[in-house]
């Protein structure tokens, strides 16, 4: 190879690199220049004094606030019913599963990550439509349904998680406690769970940025354009990706497209600060919770 | 006879959470049948007879009574297709400067960098691209409402790259430490390091990551919904509009529950799941045959 090439080849490269970090940085910088004027407590609160709306004395019309809690009680519990499940499954697939089984189940996993959320979200409307028809008129999409189709949505992910932190564990380790007589299960409880915590934990974090983030699922199973705060599993309910997908699409003036810019903004926040999380956790978390045991 | 008792208890113990793993593992593969079950219980019945075949392969003309879905499953693959020929080259040009190119030191920051950027939400990618990149569009083609192909891959292109350079990195990073310093023993330069060993070495590794990424482009809804127009027709040239499978089943779920646009949806769901399903498959299959040679 001549030296042009190889001067060419190195250029096309660094050519990419600031193609890709040059649009994420315009796209960051737009919504940073279009939103912070928006970016104010009258954002969130809009008219309603904060200590009211946050003590939910009084009811929040004009500003985002329930659509961050319906967002929040809806990561809550989806990640309540995927955690235990995904856990278990990630358990089996790294420690009890055979041949066979791992590379049936694993492809079952591989699919689910796959599967297009819309669809995941469609199986929870024709879930919801069958119960309606079949077993009562008053099931209609509601805060639970998107619950348990976001559950499985983040499923493979914390299974994925779980399955490789379990399999990383050095050998060393991983013998110890059965060379002192420890039962498999007790070596799973005592040893390699909490060795490989840190990074379930961070699995665990990712999965919850993934719930903040995903408006597919919920547009199909229960979310709505203004419920209020969120109060019953079977309503629907505000959630704030919903909001800003309404937003582009139907905003009647400037000050609303200025709000629609505002709320990108705070979900960005929310979930840069989820995914630092989960990096501080997977790195400087071990050494601290390690050696609790 | 005290220790027998133990041991029996113990195996107990054992077995139990055995079982109990066994089934979470389970129930999560379940899961995933459950997906596609559900959408044809709900989704079959509705259909008469060669209904389902014509929904397949007709046009869309519902004046005519015509509800094929062709002409989204064009749109989705024209999409897709072109996000990943975007995508590909500043995908492995980011990649190869990450771990092969680029000096040491700014390799770890640039790939926080790009694990940061997989954690945007969608939602995002589109809001910005409606009112940055379509308006940009509209001016520069001069014709029709900036709404087209062209738009939705542009952003899906930087979508789906980081996803794509994590990929390719991991495969970069499997590359025998020994291959590298032979190369750098020799006196080859990196360029000469990145055509001759890096890149012959990854070619599955690359392969694998494309076409899951190809998966991901295929399964998104957000930036297609809300940037490529979502005319129902069959796309002739980069700045038509199209609707993709995924568009397609957000907007019409909102429709009447008897309607034959309604029940198309379900079709929609099915041919999504299973081209996912192939997708997962191809990418297994690769993988596989790279490790028994």
């Amino acid at each position: 190879m001549n030296r042009w090439g190889e001067k060419a080849i190195y250029s096309l490269s660094v050519l990419s690199c600031v193609l890709l970090f040059g649009s994420v940085a315009i796209l960051l910088g737009y919504l940073l220049v279009k939103g912070l004027p928006a970016l104010n407590p009258g954002l969130i609160f809009g008219s309603t004094p904060m200590v009211d709306a946050l003590f939910l004395k009084r009811q929040v019309f004009d500003g985002i606030f329930p659509a961050m809690a319906g967002t929040l009680a809806l990561i809550a519990l989806a990640i309540t019913i995927a955690v235990p499940l995904g856990l278990l499954a990630g358990i089996y697939m790294a420690e009890y599963s055979g041949r066979f089984t791992r590379s049936v189940f694993g492809f079952f996993f591989d699919l689910l990550s796959g599967i297009p959320s819309i669809v995941v979200g469609l199986f929870g409307f024709s879930a919801i439509l069958f119960f309606h028809h079949h077993i009562s008129e008053s099931l209609a999409p509601c805060l639970l349904v998107s619950a348990l189709s976001l559950a499985f949505l983040v499923l493979p992910y914390i299974v994925k998680t779980t399955q490789i932190a379990l399999e990383t564990v050095p050998q060393q380790t991983r013998i110890t406690g059965l060379a002192l007589g420890a039962t498999r299960l007790q070596n799973i409880v005592f040893c390699l769970i909490p060795e490989s915590l840190s990074t379930i934990l961070g699995g665990i974090i990712l999965a919850v940025g993934r719930c903040a983030e995903d408006t597919a699922v919920i547009m199909l199973t229960g979310a709505v354009v203004s419920a209020g705060l969120p109060d019953s599993l079977f309503k629907g309910y505000e959630a704030l990706p919903f909001y800003i997908y309404y937003i582009s699409s139907q905003y009647a003036d400037q000050t609303e497209l200025t709000q629609g810019f505002g709320a990108c903004i705070v979900l960005l926040l929310i979930c840069a600060t989820l995914f630092t999380l989960a990096a501080i956790i997977q790195k400087k978390v071990r050494h601290t919770l390690l050696y609790r045991h | 006879m005290n220790r027998s008792f133990f041991q029996q208890k113990r195996d107990r113990n054992e077995t139990a959470a055995r079982a109990l793993l066994f089934m979470s593992a389970l129930v999560c593969c379940l899961l995933v049948v459950l997906i596609l079950g559900f959408m044809v219980v709900t989704g079959l019945p509705l259909f008469g007879q060669n209904q389902a075949m014509d929904l397949l392969t007709g046009a869309w003309s519902p004046h005519n009574g015509g509800y094929g879905i062709a002409p989204m499953i064009f749109g989705t693959l024209w999409i897709s297709f072109l996000s990943v020929v975007i995508s590909f080259p500043m995908s492995l040009g980011c990649a190869a400067y990450i771990c092969v190119l680029g000096p040491h030191g700014k390799a770890t920051v640039m790939k926080r960098c790009v694990q940061m950027m997989t954690g945007i939400p969608t939602i995002i990618y589109g809001f910005v691209g409606v009112f940055l990149l379509v308006p940009l569009i509209r001016n520069t083609a001069g014709t029709g409402s900036g709404m087209c192909i062209l738009s939705a891959s542009l952003v899906l292109a930087v979508l789906i790259a980081p996803t794509m350079i994590l990929f390719f990195i991991q495969s970069f990073d499997r590359v025998p430490r020994s291959w590298l310093d032979a190369v750098d023993a020799l006196g080859g330069s990196r360029v000469q390091k990145l055509v001759y060993v890096v890149l012959p070495a990854c070619v599955k590794g690359i392969v694998t990551g494309t076409v899951l990424s190809f998966g991901r482009a295929l399964g998104d809804t957000l930036v297609a919904l809300m940037i490529a127009g979502n005319a129902i027709q069959k796309p002739d040239s980069l700045l038509d509009s199209a609707r993709t499978l995924t568009a397609h089943i957000a907007l019409v779920s909102a429709a009447d529950f008897e309607s034959m646009e309604f029940k198309s949806i379900f079709l929609c769901g099915a041919v999504l799941y299973l081209i996912t399903a192939l997708v997962i498959l191809g990418a297994r299959l690769i993988e596989r045959r790279g490790t028994h040679e």
